[in-house]
């Protein structure tokens, strides 16, 4: 019962909880027909983990970072023989390359870290098996996901431009110029006042973080 | 017409009408249910929007293994579900579907319809006793004491309508039915239609079947066609109450065309009336065992007194 301040008429309720569920009912369900139709999946969905091998440098960064330990990679160095070289080079040539996704969290580190893109998300999902030794997918079977992976989103218009592309402006503004990062961006876009650091051209803040990697 | 063919036509008849209302109430309950929650409700059976979803539903109980407790008294048991069934049957015997449109018309169709639809608590009894298991048996005293409460405020409102026409035959009723009576018995059609729930456990009065904690009441130990049984007697059990409404209070064949469209009408108000019972089931949880008692004696009972009152008074008036 509610208080004497605020008591509503009798039956009120009643009425109320009638008209949600006939409300409802009047509205189009959000049911996905899965089987039947394909979900629309959202960009940057987390399907499944893909490998291109070629990338693969074996510096072990993602399985070292993978917080459950379900990547196992195995590795043999070849020498390369270079016609002219002083000596031969060295290359590391993967043998095993192995994703656990019994294990898996899918909190996507591994391909953070992957300095070379050799991994990437997939949003496809319908790798489910009936023996759970199954879900442990070999180099080949991460390779062949490469097919599924979608290709990236296009830039936000409004974003801060690419390392790379900043880079690249800066020097071909050539050194003293005003900070490339800056100038890249569209000028209606920028939320600081334009004044706050004037005299600070080679110090952007995106080279700054590189020694800490 | 020979007699034998005339019986053989009215039986037919009336078992169709008890094997097909109550499935087609039943797919509307998935349907308008789901709906109701934002879901789809079943899709698969029978390839259109699920509509084959019972029938399939009705062979899986039929292939399920028929299981009686060692310590049930297996007579009582075994013959629960058939005693809640039955009374049904013979109510939709005597419901008048059009002018002239009835099974079996009797001067005290009425008295009938009440008095075998009392035979429901015993079937409840029976169930709970034989099934040797302690839900079923709270369940089952609940049922009673449930059955028991609203069974007095159901017949004091169908008496009133009765008084109202002069009658005590269903299709008498309906003949004498008035659109004004509309006003004159609402409050007799609303207490009949509640007590009606709850003379069928539906929710908000499933009480004494309360799956969240007491399993499934009384029926906890059925399996297989005894219990399909009992779930078409919850839907027959739906079909009845509401066409008992639509005949006693909202006039049953009355509307345009009434010679010729008659059974239309009356079954358009039976499902009309039928998707409000599974709207209330939809909107309301479930009252607990003392406002259920207290909603029926203090409320409804009283109600219904007055109601009587009410109506002798009009009656003596007019």
């Amino acid at each position: 019962m509610s208080e004497n301040g605020d008591r509503i008429a009798p039956g009120k309720g009643l009425l109320d909880g009638l008209a949600v569920t006939f409300k409802t009912m009047t509205r189009r369900s959000t049911t996905q027909q899965y089987p039947d139709v394909e979900p629309d999946l959202p960009p940057r969905s987390r399907g499944v983990i893909a490998l291109l091998e070629e990338n693969c440098t074996v510096c072990m960064l993602c399985a070292r970072e993978c917080p459950d330990w379900c990547i196992y990679i195995d590795s043999h160095k070849e020498e390369v023989v270079v016609p002219g070289a002083a000596r031969a080079r060295q290359r590391n040539v993967l043998d095993k390359f192995d994703i656990d996704f019994s294990l898996c969290m899918y909190c996507g580190i591994c391909i953070e870290v992957c300095p070379f893109d050799a991994l990437h998300w997939t949003p496809e999902f319908e790798y489910a098996e009936t023996d759970v030794l199954s879900l442990l997918h070999d180099k080949d079977r991460l390779g062949d996901w490469m097919r599924t992976v979608p290709p990236p989103p296009a830039h936000d218009v409004l974003g801060e431009p690419s390392k790379e592309e900043a880079t690249a402006a800066r020097k071909a503004a050539g050194p003293g110029a005003a900070t490339a990062a800056k100038t890249a961006r569209p000028a209606g876009v920028r939320a600081t006042p334009p004044t706050s650091d004037p005299g600070s051209p080679s110090a952007p803040p995106a080279s700054a973080k590189e020694p800490e990697r | 017409m020979p007699l034998w063919l005339d019986l053989l036509i009215r039986v037919a008849a009336v078992m169709a009408g008890f094997l097909v209302l109550p499935l087609v109430i039943g797919q509307a309950e998935h349907k308008v249910m789901a709906h109701m929650q934002g879901r789809v409700g079943p899709m698969y059976a029978g390839a259109f929007h699920g509509w084959a979803q019972l029938i399939a539903d009705g062979v899986k109980f039929v292939q399920k293994e028929d299981i009686t407790p060692r310590d049930a008294d297996r007579t009582v048991f075994r013959l629960a579900p058939i005693v809640a069934l039955f009374p049904y049957l013979v109510v939709i015997l005597t419901i008048p579907l059009g002018p002239g449109l009835v099974a079996q018309s009797l001067d005290i169709g009425l008295f009938l319809v009440l008095a075998v639809l009392g035979i429901g608590v015993v079937a409840v009894l029976m169930s709970a006793w034989a099934s040797a298991n302690k839900y079923s048996l709270l369940g089952g005293v609940r049922g009673a004491a449930q059955l028991l409460a609203y069974e007095l405020p159901l017949v004091l409102a169908a008496a009133s309508v009765a008084m109202a026409a002069g009658t005590l035959s269903l299709p008498g009723i309906v003949e004498a039915w008035r659109p004004w009576w509309l006003i004159w018995q609402a409050p007799a059609a609303f207490i009949f239609f509640i007590a009606g729930l709850a003379e069928i456990r539906r929710p908000p009065f499933d009480m004494p079947i309360a799956d969240s904690e007491l399993v499934f009441g009384y029926m906890t130990e059925y399996t297989g066609l005894r219990f399909a049984f009992f779930l078409l007697a919850e839907y027959v059990g739906i079909v009845v109450i509401a066409a008992l409404t639509t005949v006693l209070f909202l006039g049953g064949w009355h509307g345009p065309f009434e010679e010729q469209l008659g059974w239309l009408w009356t079954l358009l108000k039976i499902f009309a009336l039928s998707f409000v019972i599974i709207w209330f089931r939809v909107s309301y949880p479930r009252l607990r065992e003392d406002q259920l008692q207290r909603l029926c004696w203090l409320i409804l009972v009283p109600l219904a007194l007055a109601q009587l009152v009410l109506t002798a008074a009009v009656k003596s008036l007019l």
